[in-house]
């Protein structure tokens, strides 16, 4: 009979070493200045959560009248309630809010097929090309529905368009400006580091200015542009610049190699374009790409100084209704909130795709 | 310094020239504004991105509001339908170069008739719709009818602006002792009021209005009677179209005129009937004479405008003064037979 050693088992790590305590003790007191900094930030917190949560949630009043809400002490949930319409749709005219929401529905929709990989690629790439144009049916008509004037568009639907519009609008024109100033003809070359170098230089506002303002200066004064759409090619003409300029980064970060090769197995420079270099770019600039959308998602919120009631835009107007007046704050915080939920999908969905890269990475 | 200002006015000078120049030539490239609107079949209307009482998307989303019901009026007028608008919400710098350029028929907006807007900027002023100026607001419990009995009250008021310099005008022309309270922005100073470190209030009356509907027991304040300053607010029109300003001119005018001689949305549609011995009753709303012809409508424009929208007093009941949550008073802007500056030229 053999005698196999059997090791007494571990004993376990002395208390001091284990558990809580000892996490604490070696994250937030492991030196006599962190401890003083974590029982100043836990003041401070303790400063502000309480009086937030009971302003937020436990005094917050939820149903009711303008009238009950300044009785109260909490935030006046009451007020976004009566207000949703607006909040959501702007004046677009309520009989017709079917479509609007029809329209949210498809975005939602492909953005769920998108994110949980249900589609081909090349089938979500035409998808997502092709959503504006039975979004723009939906929400403005024509075709057997009722035309609804871009001028009743707003709210958070509004906001959606916009950036729903520039963001897959921008991402083609962006990808090509990068490749053109890649390119070794001098003109295309010198062309596009024209375009993104002078959009680049002025601020999305006096982009939106000239768009709005300028614009109808210089153009004869029966052709109406409707200010939407000057708006959102400014956002589109923006926003492309940017994106060029992420893409570049990624196509210098492709091994030069990767090229040589797919010359060299007869590929044409279209080919190695599209099919080696490109795809390989793209997974590389996915985070600054994700962070660039997520930026312009916000600053669609830019569009309020032209008068066009977005998101931002309608949470000041409601705020300003004669019946709920004082409740800026409900509204601002709604409005945070919602641009929050928003940004940080797009964000999840940027990890995802970042993760679902990392398998085979050169 | 000193040259920096030359700059700064040359280049204003030059961008006024501009917009001048440019309406102008806007002026004789396009036919008549009512032609224009009358083939379109709605009117362009610039409003506000919200001001409470003026203009404001309601929460069903449509536009209400005293600018607004200028609009409808004019549409009701021209077409028959208070409906046939798109609102085109302007921010405050867009509110002249929209009416210039031609991208909006007319800008109802709470803008100040001044000097300069009319002559150099290229817009003409209609008819003042709201006679707006610096005024107070004070606590009800103070037992305080006119600001002239404000003596000794210490006062809450935006610091380097007109309103700080109106109020120390007005302090001495009447002989009275203001303990100004100075604060950096509005919000401030109306907190400041609300936690009760001031007596009274002073900023434009038609803001007063609405911080009062703010306060915890909006009926314990009272905004009172004298106005300090002068605002007055008009709907704007492009220089040089004479007979669009007109019309909008005299469809306003209707409404105002409408309230002195007692025609309501209500009664308007048998008036006509029952007073056949008032001259201005008939002649206004089309059963003799042929005015509506001569502003290119038919002759039952009022009719229609009236209808859609009431009488100036019912507009302004319904938006600003009692029946709103605003509750201002008539003050300045009640008819000149009522002692306040509504008065318009008569309609004959």
């Amino acid at each position: 009979m053999t005698m196999v050693f059997q090791p007494s088992p571990d004993m376990p790590p002395p208390a001091s070493q284990t558990g809580l305590l000892h996490w604490v003790r070696n994250n937030l007191f492991n030196s006599f200045a962190n401890g003083l900094l974590t029982i100043i930030g836990l003041a401070i917190l303790a400063n502000i959560i309480p009086p937030l949560v009971n302003w937020l949630l436990i005094d917050a009043i939820f149903q009711g009248t303008a009238e009950t809400c300044r009785q109260g002490q909490g935030a006046c949930w009451a007020f976004v309630d009566a207000q949703i319409k607006l909040f959501l749709l702007g004046p677009y005219p309520t009989e017709l809010a079917w479509r609007p929401i029809f329209s949210a529905v498809l975005l939602f929709g492909l953005f769920i097929i998108t994110a949980r990989h249900m589609l081909k690629t090349a089938h979500l790439v035409v998808a997502w090309l092709i959503l504006p144009l039975p979004i723009y049916w939906l929400i403005g008509g024509g075709l057997g529905l009722e035309v609804v004037d871009t001028s009743e568009w707003g709210g958070l639907m509004l906001t959606l368009v916009l950036a729903v519009v520039g963001i897959l609008a921008s991402l083609p024109i962006g990808v090509l400006l990068a490749l053109g100033r890649s390119m070794q003809n001098k003109v295309i070359k010198g062309f596009c580091i024209c375009v993104i170098e002078l959009v680049r230089g002025v601020p999305l506002v006096t982009i939106l200015f000239m768009a709005t303002i300028m614009l109808p200066l210089f153009l004869p004064t029966d052709v109406e542009i409707g200010i939407l759409y000057r708006v959102q090619f400014g956002i589109i003409l923006f926003s492309s610049a940017y994106i060029a300029e992420v893409v570049r980064g990624g196509l210098q970060g492709v091994d030069k190699g990767q090229g040589e090769a797919a010359v060299a197995l007869g590929l044409n420079r279209w080919k190695t374009t599209i099919f080696i270099i490109l795809p390989q770019a793209l997974k590389i600039v996915i985070p600054p790409l994700i962070g660039r959308c997520i930026a312009l998602l916000k600053d669609t919120s830019l569009v309020v100084v032209v008068g066009l009631l977005d998101f931002l835009g309608i949470a000041k107007a409601a705020s300003q209704d004669a019946e709920w007046l004082g409740f800026d704050a409900e509204a601002f915080v709604f409005c945070a909130f919602i641009y929050w939920v928003l940004c940080f999908s797009l964000s999840r969905y940027g990890r995802s795709l970042e993760k679902r890269g990392q398998v085979g990475h050169h | 310094m000193k040259k920096l200002a030359v700059n700064k006015s040359t280049g204003k000078k030059i961008s006024g020239m501009m917009i001048a120049g440019l309406a102008l030539f806007a002026t004789q490239a396009s036919a008549g504004t009512l032609d224009d609107v009358k083939a379109r079949g709605h009117i362009n209307c610039g409003v506000s991105e919200g001001v409470p009482g003026f203009s404001n998307p309601n929460s069903d989303g449509v536009w209400s509001g005293l600018d607004v019901d200028m609009c409808r009026a004019v549409s009701a007028a021209i077409f028959g339908e208070s409906d046939k608008i798109k609102f085109v919400p302007l921010a405050s710098k867009q509110k002249i170069l929209a009416v210039v350029t031609g991208q909006v028929d007319l800008t109802s907006r709470t803008t100040t008739w001044t000097m300069k807007r009319d002559t150099k900027e290229g817009v003409d002023f209609t008819t003042i719709v709201f006679y707006d100026g610096q005024g107070f607001m004070t606590r009800k419990d103070l037992g305080v009818s006119s600001a002239k009995e404000l003596d000794g009250a210490t006062v809450c008021v935006t610091s380097g602006t007109t309103t700080e310099l109106n109020l120390a005008d007005f302090a001495r022309a009447n002989n009275l002792n203001f303990e100004p309270v100075v604060f950096e922005g509005k919000k401030e100073a109306v907190n400041a009021y609300r936690s009760g470190r001031c007596d009274a209030l002073t900023t434009d009356n038609s803001q007063l209005a609405s911080f009062r509907t703010t306060m915890p027991d909006p009926s314990a304040h009272v905004v009172l009677p004298e106005v300090i300053s002068k605002e007055p607010l008009s709907p704007l029109v492009k220089h040089g179209d004479n007979q669009w300003k007109d019309l909008v001119t005299w469809t306003i005018n209707g409404l105002i005129t409408a309230e002195e001689l007692g025609v309501t949305q209500k009664n308007v549609s048998n008036l006509a009937e029952a007073q056949r011995n008032n001259p201005t009753v008939q002649r206004m709303l089309g059963a003799s004479g042929e005015y509506g012809s001569y502003i290119g409508l038919e002759n039952n424009w009022m009719v229609n405008a009236i209808s859609a929208v009431g009488n100036y007093g019912e507009i302004f009941d319904r938006n600003l003064g009692k029946d709103s949550p605003l509750n201002l008073p008539r003050g300045t802007n009640a008819l000149w037979q009522d002692g306040g500056l509504m008065y318009v030229a008569p309609l004959r």
